[in-house]
């Protein structure tokens, strides 16, 4: 042993856990692959473009951002999952150039422009979302049926929640083709059954917390039932199932105590039901999620979790 | 029914980590070490006043003789770990602050003398007698916290205390000194346990022990069965997580009660002794021996990790010696576990009486990223804290806010900063905002 050659000194604690943030965005998108692989099934091999494009213009985004903010550009897999979940949120047949719009929108104005990673306060994924639907209304509203052959244009469909699509049915609700995702709609959000196992990869590796799905969902289910509406086929329908696993439970934009996400979970929940049913759009996924993103630093400020020892009558003053 | 209802929706607290236990040095058996022919002795091993010198150089002494005396009531004396000669009286850096402090050390004779120790009956000897045999044999808290013992044994006279914990939780990885100290010296232990109970006049002691520790617990179950008066001893078994053996966590965890922010177990009438002070307050009341060794796990990086039974002052290359070849990537010495050990300055830091662990490792810096806010931190903190809204404030220069999120509360246990997948160095984050508010005069 040298006796003479230098220490290095650290601070404590001199061990530190696997978690990393790398290891978080990888594990996202391993669950994620599942939608996307049922998006190119329903909709084909032109998904794979989208999502192409969608996860290049995403990470060459945030790469020219770090540069001309003179950051250091970390490959830290979160841009690739932004990218994939707009692609995910959007119709069929988006013009590629509409999801590089988006993707750059994603990163630029709704991550960078905001701090960067952490700092954002709107999920970028559905921000861009959002923007590109305000923008380019006229090109976004073309869905179709999920097609048989992989690479055929489908022909026009209405989407379960598009004005009368209830109405139509004459065999009752296709409760079976709404869960395995045989029904016209963004490319990612058609299949349950496809984001539950993406959801039971993110909860197997603790990355989200069961309470957020279960809580958003179980709200919609509820509030729709009250109001007189079929609540499992507003669970099935529309993009509550992936918003309530991956976009709800996006650690940044939402609270950061499980009393806060429950709030949360609620407080989009309601959001949903009352955009889709006394709202003019068909879809309140995206918004009821945007708007409770802007509620997070609220719920943040007091809903605290309770110190150790800490009596409210000890309380002086504050 | 509330709290059910809370933990059903995972609202309860289920605090702390789990890092691999690592406990290599399990069965090995502790070792008596040859003596060093030179010991280093810092003259504050210990929370409180620095001792004062009493040897000059030059003077020969015996173990166990005072070197130094304790400076007030909330300090310790310190005493020749060898026999010999006092060869110089110096300053070096503490192996817990790395502050300059004074130092005492002592050449071998190479005949390990001792004084002349004089026995007692603890039962022959009143409170006051047996609280100063335990100041005189200069015992604190050698789990790490190193508060002086017979402070805490003499609380203020309003405080009513109804129960002894002894802490056998040992809840950092790789080390296993005081399992094996359970093992071993059951008795000592238990002699311990049952002067404490005297002095303290409760009829009621837990033993806590981490589920790990299966031998341990079943070991000192044995004991205390056999024990000819029945006493109310009980082991009681507590979930492996760290940091279970912080004093406010296991007071929670077998008690269910809180201890009030800023407060002491002594405000909810328990006191925690660890298992090493026991066993020292019983051969400092029946022996009359004062506190000059202890077991100490040399563990990490070495090619035959140990438990050894080490003399205070004793150079860590000492023991790292006996203990095979270190791997060639060692960079950094440890003192105490790897999740709140001190890394030392140089391989010659002396062993105090707070070292249970010499840990050899490789430095391992990592980048530190920006905040995700994915809430690991508040879900791993024991104390019920928001680790991150520390680190915030600190980076805003905004200390003012730090008492709004309890800063007083955390424990510096590391568990958030463990957990972080960001890498930040939440800890350190927290010691610069204590010591910020210390400066402004903030509580």
């Amino acid at each position: 042993m040298d006796k003479v050659s230098k220490l290095v000194l650290s601070p404590a604690p001199h061990l530190r856990g696997n978690a990393s943030i790398n290891r978080d965005m990888y594990i996202v998108t391993l669950a994620l692959l599942f939608p996307c692989a049922g998006a190119v099934y329903f909709f084909g091999l032109y998904v794979l473009l989208m999502l192409a494009v969608g996860v290049l213009c995403a990470v060459l985004t945030e790469y020219v951002a770090k540069l001309m903010r003179r950051q250091p550009f970390h490959m830290d897999g979160s841009a690739i999952v932004t990218g994939i979940l707009l692609v995910l949120v959007m119709p069929p047949r988006t013009p590629l150039w509409i999801i590089a719009v988006g993707a750059v929108f994603c990163i630029a104005i709704a991550k960078e422009a905001f701090g960067g990673l952490g700092h954002n306060i709107f999920n970028p994924a559905l921000a861009g979302r959002a923007f590109v639907t305000l923008s380019f209304a006229g090109a976004l509203t073309r869905w179709i049926a999920p097609v048989s052959s992989l690479v055929a244009d489908g022909v026009t469909a209405a989407t379960p929640l598009s004005e009368g699509f209830i109405t139509t049915l004459t065999n009752g609700v296709p409760y079976k083709a709404l869960f395995l995702g045989n029904v016209a709609g963004s490319v990612g959000e058609t299949s349950a059954l496809l984001i539950l196992i993406g959801g039971v990869i993110l909860l197997a590796f603790g990355l989200i917390k069961w309470q957020v799905p279960v809580f958003y969902i179980g709200t919609v289910s509820l509030l729709s039932w009250i109001m007189g509406q079929d609540p499992l086929f507003h669970l099935l329908a529309g993009g509550l199932m992936l918003g309530a696993f991956f976009m709800a439970t996006d650690y940044v934009t939402s609270p950061l105590t499980t009393r806060g996400k429950i709030i949360f979970a609620v407080g989009a929940g309601i959001l949903v039901v009352v955009i889709r049913v006394l709202g003019t759009m068909p879809e309140g996924v995206c918004y009821s999620i945007l708007l409770m993103n802007a509620l997070t630093p609220l719920i943040d400020r007091y809903v605290r979790p309770k110190p150790y020892g800490h009596m409210p009558t000890t309380r002086k003053g504050a | 029914m509330k709290m059910h209802v809370l933990q059903a929706l995972g609202l309860g607290r289920q605090a702390g980590v789990h890092p691999p236990a690592r406990k290599l040095t399990r069965a090995r058996a502790i070792e008596r070490m040859p003596l060093p022919s030179k010991v280093i002795l810092p003259l504050q091993q210990h929370i409180g006043a620095c001792a004062k010198a009493v040897v000059k150089r030059g003077d020969e002494v015996k173990v166990g003789q005072v070197i130094a005396e304790s400076d007030g009531f909330v300090s310790a004396p310190i005493h020749a770990t060898i026999s010999g000669t006092v060869k110089q009286i110096t300053t070096i850096a503490s192996p817990i602050t790395g502050q300059p402090i004074p130092a005492i050390i002592i050449e071998s004779d190479g005949k390990n003398e001792w004084i002349e120790l004089v026995p007692a009956d603890s039962e022959d000897l009143s409170n006051e007698q047996i609280l100063t045999r335990i100041q005189n044999a200069g015992i604190v808290g050698m789990g790490g916290a190193t508060f002086p013992t017979h402070v805490k044994l003499k609380p203020p006279p309003q405080k009513h205390i109804h129960t002894v914990i002894v802490n056998g939780a040992e809840c950092e990885p790789y080390i296993t000194a005081d399992d094996r100290l359970m093992l071993e010296e059951t008795d000592r232990i238990i002699a311990g346990v049952k002067i404490a109970m005297q002095i303290l006049s409760v009829t009621t002691a837990h033993i806590a022990i981490e589920d790990n520790k299966p031998q341990a617990i079943e070991r000192m179950r044995r004991a205390l069965a056999q024990l000819s008066s029945p006493e109310r001893i009980t082991v009681v078994t507590v979930p492996s997580r760290y940091p279970m053996g912080a004093e406010k966590t296991l007071v929670k965890s077998i008690l269910h009660v809180e201890v009030p922010e800023g407060g002491l177990p002594m405000d909810v009438g328990v006191v925690v002794q660890n298992v090493a002070t026991l066993a020292a307050i019983s051969d400092a009341v029946t022996l009359g021996k004062p506190l000059v060794e202890r077991v100490v796990t040399v563990a990490g990086m070495v090619s035959e990790p140990k438990n050894l039974m080490a003399r205070f002052g004793t150079a860590a290359s000492f023991l790292i010696e006996l203990c095979g070849e270190p791997d060639t990537s060692v960079d950094q010495v440890i003192f105490g576990g790897p999740m709140m050990g001190i890394a030392q300055p140089a391989y010659d830091s002396p062993i105090i009486k707070g070292t249970n662990c010499v840990l050899l490792k490789r430095s391992d810096f990592r980048d530190e990223h920006s905040c995700i806010r994915c809430g690991r931190c508040i879900d791993s903190c024991p104390m019920g804290l928001m680790p991150l809204m520390f680190v915030n404030c600190d980076k805003k220069r905004e200390y003012e806010a730090l008492p709004d999120y309890h800063i007083a509360n955390c424990v510096e246990c590391g568990a958030c900063a463990y957990s972080c997948p960001a890498n930040i160095p939440l800890v350190s984050y927290i010691k610069n905002g204590k010591t910020e508010l210390r400066k402004r005069g903030i509580k």
